[in-house]
């Protein structure tokens, strides 16, 4: 449903974000992109909606080349593409109500979002999703009253109310505790497969990813280094991805350093 | 480099020796220059004048008081006259400011040459004082409120454009992503993900302006262009000092009331 084909993103600066990325999402899947910072992660999945503009390559969602689009063909599709971000990304000084109803807005038009008028049925929904993501308590309350969870709950909501086939994911368990993490990935990923989205989630914690998606793509200096189940995450795969490190200490105990001067003979 | 090595000892400064070398060069440079200023300025003064300054204040004071009490009855229009230029000045000023403003910062104008030229707009308004544009207006509607009105107004786009675009210029990024992610159009992005972040600085912006607005309306009428400077300005004319005195007095209010009530709208907004 999501094919990508040599994707190379080069910022002006110079530096090349992606080299040549190809990558085929299926209906229904849900994939975490994992990889150290500055890999290209967030680079590759703005690309998708073009928040960044590629340099070159292709992309397809369906049967439509996202990269061919003009600006207004280009705002339809972002419709049909949620996006959920590391901050939340809500628009702090607006109710819980409103932000998620933002959500809308390329289904009407400027007045009827200036005045607030939406249709009743977009209205409904932003109920049901409240009650689904557990806030129905908080409809009036202004998006910077919340804590992090209850905030990435909102920007989960405002994603799902565009009635998307696919979730960009950035980060979205980056500033929350541990327990909340758990809570955000099972709600996005039970979401996803109640509605039948495909996912792509960008994460920097790889057990959670091997917790909850199905697939993982490694990403290392813009190119595609792993690409397979959570539980092919071998300590050598994972020293492709991020480099040498000692994997397995996070699950034994960590052994004595060595004195450096013995690292160095 | 401020680390250099004493003794087998890395010693950290926060200054090179070259640094402190030119600081020092520049404060005795600055001492000199002061001291030359103050010695023109004195060749520049009749201390004799200046000596009797305190006995000319007394005077002055002396002539004003008592103030005229009874002038009052005939300052209430002039004084509403000032609100009016200040207000409606304040008003027609933030009603082209506030659009200019999308226009001049950089995360929102539609293309760098409208930038410019709204940057070249609001550099305009700004470099001209109110009494001068008001000189200027005076000259071509004639004196009256009205050209009070549109003086107030043209300074004040300038200050007003000026600050709320550096405020757009500060508004977080990540929120703009999330609804352009939505597929909403320019105008929604402005209106849902700007415009919420700025309100509450355009909101304090307008009415500090307001505020500076009411204490220039009353000087405009030395220039012709309506409100209580006019009766300031014949009053001293006819070297009426008790007159004077009591719109001194009116002024003084006014600016303390405008004051107080800019204070409790800012504390409602924040």
């Amino acid at each position: 449903m999501l094919r990508i084909e040599q994707l190379v993103k080069r910022y002006p600066t110079g530096d090349a974000a992606l080299r040549g990325v190809s990558l085929t999402v299926s209906e229904g899947q849900v994939m975490a992109l994992i990889g150290p910072s500055g890999a290209g992660k967030s680079t590759l999945i703005r690309c998708v909606n073009r928040l960044v503009e590629p340099t070159s390559g292709k992309i397809w969602l369906r049967d439509t080349e996202i990269t061919a689009l003009n600006q207004r063909q280009l705002r339809r599709i972002r419709r049909r593409i949620g996006m959920i971000f590391q901050e939340y990304a809500l628009v702090e000084r607006l109710s819980v109500m409103e932000n998620i109803l933002s959500g809308r807005l390329g289904y009407v038009n400027f007045w009827q979002s200036w005045f607030r008028r939406f249709p009743q049925s977009d209205i409904d929904q932003a109920f049901n999703l409240l009650e689904r993501v557990g806030l129905s308590d908080f409809v009036d309350k202004r998006a910077d009253e919340l804590s992090g969870g209850q905030r990435q709950r909102v920007g989960i909501a405002r994603a799902l109310i565009q009635s998307p086939d696919l979730l960009l994911v950035d980060e979205p368990t980056a500033s929350l505790d541990p327990k909340t993490s758990r809570q955000i990935m099972r709600l996005i990923t039970e979401l996803a497969r109640e509605r039948g989205l495909a996912v792509i989630i960008n994460i920097h914690d790889v057990p959670l990813a091997q917790m909850f998606v199905q697939r993982i793509v490694g990403l290392r200096a813009g190119e595609i280094v792993y690409d397979g189940p959570p539980d092919g995450l071998t300590p050598e795969r994972l020293s492709d991805i991020y480099g040498a490190e000692d994997w397995g200490a996070s699950q034994t105990a960590v052994p004595e350093q060595e004195p450096l001067l013995t690292a160095q003979e | 480099m401020p680390v250099h090595t004493a003794n087998d000892v890395k010693i950290w400064q926060r200054y090179d020796t070259a640094t402190r070398l030119r600081q020092w060069g520049g404060w005795i440079a600055g001492t000199v220059i002061t001291l030359i200023c103050w010695q023109v300025i004195s060749n520049g003064t009749r201390w004799e004048f200046a000596a009797d300054a305190p006995q000319q204040l007394g005077i002055f004071l002396q002539r004003m008081f008592p103030p005229d009490w009874s002038y009052v009855n005939q300052l209430w229009k002039p004084l509403w006259d000032t609100i009016t230029i200040a207000t409606l000045g304040t008003l027609v000023a933030v009603i082209i400011a506030l659009p200019l403003s999308f226009l001049a910062a950089r995360n929102t104008t539609p293309h760098p040459i409208v930038r410019y030229l709204t940057l070249l707009v609001i550099v305009v308004s700004r470099s001209v004082n109110s009494l001068i544009w008001a000189l200027i207006i005076v000259a071509i509607t004639g004196p009256g409120v009205l050209a009070g009105i549109i003086a107030i107004a043209l300074r004040s786009i300038g200050f007003i454009g000026k600050l709320a675009f550096e405020s757009i210029e500060e508004t977080s990024r990540e929120p703009v992503e999330a609804i352009t992610a939505t597929g909403a159009s320019r105008l929604q992005v402005l209106s849902y993900s700007i415009l919420p972040q700025v309100m509450p600085s355009f909101a304090g912006i307008s009415i500090f302006r307001w505020d500076i607005n009411i204490r220039e309306a009353t000087v405009l009428g030395l220039v012709g262009a309506g409100g209580i400077g006019l009766n300031l300005n014949a009053a001293v004319n006819l070297l009426r000092w008790d007159q004077a005195g009591m719109i001194f007095i009116v002024i003084f209010g006014l600016v303390l009331i405008s004051e107080a009530v800019s204070a409790q709208v800012r504390k409602a907004i924040i």
